[in-house]
């Protein structure tokens, strides 16, 4: 990747310009020196994706801010406009709270895990030349493995019969009760889910290790003798905009990708079990019906999820920029 | 160079360890009987009971759901994973060829019409998608399992990219020896994109292989059930069961991530450049 997904120009030019440059169809800086100039091919190349766009994106979306104005009888007899009620509803009450509570734990707690075990093992990888393919594969491997699955071989380990996770802990007398005890859940939650994407950020701080010219790291070897140095003074410093990129794809993942291992473990029995705000969406409008407070849900999740990714492609620029 | 010591080596045996273990223990316990892991717990060796098992799960109807084998949702993953790669990169190719090499009316506009489906992941817009499909008929076919997952702008970001950096001299040639835009797209382009079409391909595959939600809310006719829709059912089965079905649910589980840790390791370095270049 050599350039930009948006340009500074770009971003910076008046509304008024933008409007008039949309109009007449020239960009700040034109993608190519020559470009085709018929009016109607490029439409033909597009409409596929325009049509499945405006199809599947924005007539759904658009529904949901609509429908989270609404409140919606439960047996589909007509809708009623309520205005902001069930925004209201659902910032004030417990259960919405607790759980957005909890989805920011586990965004911390899964995301520092599993950027730092990355990170950990990638610069350990990078180091090690015998056995480095071989390591390399088997702590990349396990990026294929579907949520669910995931999910589903976790559910196994925490198994109260006979999962080995439970036995290990009945040994230091403790009863690990994953999906009766709340934090036993979470406990669980975060292990699947920081296994499932440990092998994600090692490529990802691998790859960006790897781009550290030869010379920087001779000088740095001669410059400081303690490794411990070398890591905070040189290496990480030439991480960091690779971390800042995945610090926001982690959050993204621990929101949402992880609905199929919440899904997988908790099983539609929310009863007293830790949950994410992308799992409550699901649980109250496919479950409980509630369609109104369930797209209200999903509005806000939109926020902050739209908040996310403009950070998401800042940090991707200046990536592009220092990388 | 730097020294090695034995703790990095430690380290990196522990974090393969960690990651490798469960994954070994799934595959191994898949081949012994449920009765036996039900009392002994997962184990590490293989066992004798392995042909059964699968013959069972991928073979018999009724094993865990009421009239789907293993073989069939074994296909419809091959379907989803095969189909939405393929359709992903033809649907990106396209507008990413056209928001690059041509000049016209709204361009800019559409740029953000496409790429704002990069703010908004599927899981947010469930509730009004699952309505829009049902108004559409779309429900229990593979069209509505595959298609709107194609909304999402990734693969015609990263063409766009890679399509700015193909030197415009090409282009510039291509016209002087009269190609139009279409034969300049299918006889120069195409043919320079080979790789990061494989790149883009292996990662999209692995993607639509491993949907979950979308397929779960689609299909309610098991004739369309995908693997990972089959592993939903098995663990509802349970509730209330005398000894699970352990067994098969290891061989479903190693049924489902065979195929895309299989691309993963053999095409790693493609994968690998796919991913770091495409950004998710």
């Amino acid at each position: 990747m050599t350039d930009t997904p948006f340009t500074i120009a770009e971003a910076e030019t008046t509304l008024f310009a933008r409007l008039r440059r949309w109009w007449s169809g020239e960009t700040a800086n034109p993608v190519k020196r020559v470009q085709f100039d018929r009016p109607l091919t490029p439409w033909m190349f597009l409409l596929p994706q325009l049509a499945v766009v405006a199809i599947f994106f924005y007539w759904p979306s658009v529904q949901a801010v609509t429908s989270s104005f609404y409140l919606e009888d439960p047996f589909g007899f007509g809708a009623t406009f309520v205005a902001l009620d069930n925004y209201t509803d659902a910032l004030t009450s417990r259960g919405y709270l607790s759980t957005a509570a909890f989805t920011a734990f586990f965004c911390v707690v899964v995301t520092a895990l599993s950027l730092g075990l990355g990170l950990l093992l990638a610069v350990k990888a990078d180091k090690v030349i015998r056995g480095a393919e071989t390591y390399k594969t088997l702590l990349i491997s396990v990026y294929a493995i579907a949520p669910p699955v995931a999910g589903l071989i976790g559910m196994m380990f925490f198994d109260m019969h006979m999962g080995p996770f439970t036995q290990m802990a009945a040994w230091f007398g403790y009863d690990l009760k994953v999906g009766i005890d709340y934090w036993d859940t979470a406990s669980a939650l975060i292990v699947i889910s920081v296994w499932k994407q440990i092998p994600y950020n090692f490529i990802f701080f691998l790859s960006g290790l790897q781009s550290v010219p030869v010379s920087v790291r001779e000088a740095a070897l001669i410059d400081a003798k303690s490794g411990w140095r070398r890591f905070c003074d040189i290496t990480l410093p030439l991480l960091a905009p690779t971390a800042f990129f995945l610090l926001v794809i982690n959050i993204t993942y621990t929101m949402f990708d992880t609905f199929p291992i919440i899904d997988v473990i908790v099983k539609d029995k929310p009863a007293n079990n830790p949950m994410t705000l992308v799992y409550k969406v699901y649980l109250d409008g496919f479950k409980g019906n509630d369609i109104g407070g369930s797209s209200a849900q999903s509005v806000i999740l939109m926020v902050v999820v739209a908040l996310l990714t403009v950070l998401q492609f800042r940090f991707l620029e200046r990536r592009v920029h220092y990388g | 160079m730097q020294k090695i010591k034995p703790l990095d080596h430690l380290i990196l045996i522990l974090g393969a360890l960690f990651l490798c273990t469960p994954v070994v223990m799934a595959l191994m316990s898949s081949t012994h009987a449920a009765i036996d892991i039900h009392s002994n717990g997962l184990f590490l060796t293989p066992g004798s009971h392995g042909a059964e098992t699968y013959t069972k799960v991928l073979t018999s109807r009724g094993g865990f759901t009421g009239d789907v084998t293993g073989l069939l949702m074994l296909t419809n993953s091959m379907i989803m994973g095969l189909g939405f790669a393929i359709g992903k990169i033809a649907l990106s190719m396209m507008a990413a060829y056209a928001l690059v090499y041509f000049r016209f009316r709204f361009a800019t506009l559409i740029f953000w019409a496409i790429f704002a489906t990069l703010l908004l992941p599927l899981e947010v817009r469930i509730m009004p998608s699952y309505q829009v499909m049902s108004e559409l008929h779309l429900l229990n076919t593979y069209t509505g399992l595959i298609v709107p997952l194609l909304a999402s702008a990734t693969g015609t970001f990263f063409f766009r990219q890679f399509f700015r950096s193909v030197p415009d001299e090409l282009l510039e040639a291509a016209r002087i020896d009269g190609a139009g835009p279409v034969k300049f797209f299918i006889d120069v382009l195409v043919p320079l994109s080979k790789t990061m079409m494989a790149a883009i391909f292996i990662i999209m595959f692995i993607y639509g292989w491993n949907q979950y939600l979308w397929p779960l809310l689609m299909t309610t006719d098991e004739s369309f059930f995908t693997l990972m829709r089959g592993i939903k059912s098995i663990l509802q089965v349970w509730v209330g069961s005398q000894i699970p079905d352990y067994n098969e649910a290891f061989a479903l589980a190693v049924l489902a991530m065979v195929p895309p840790v299989a691309v993963v390791v053999i095409f790693q370095r493609m994968f690998i450049k796919g991913l770091t270049e495409s950004d998710k």
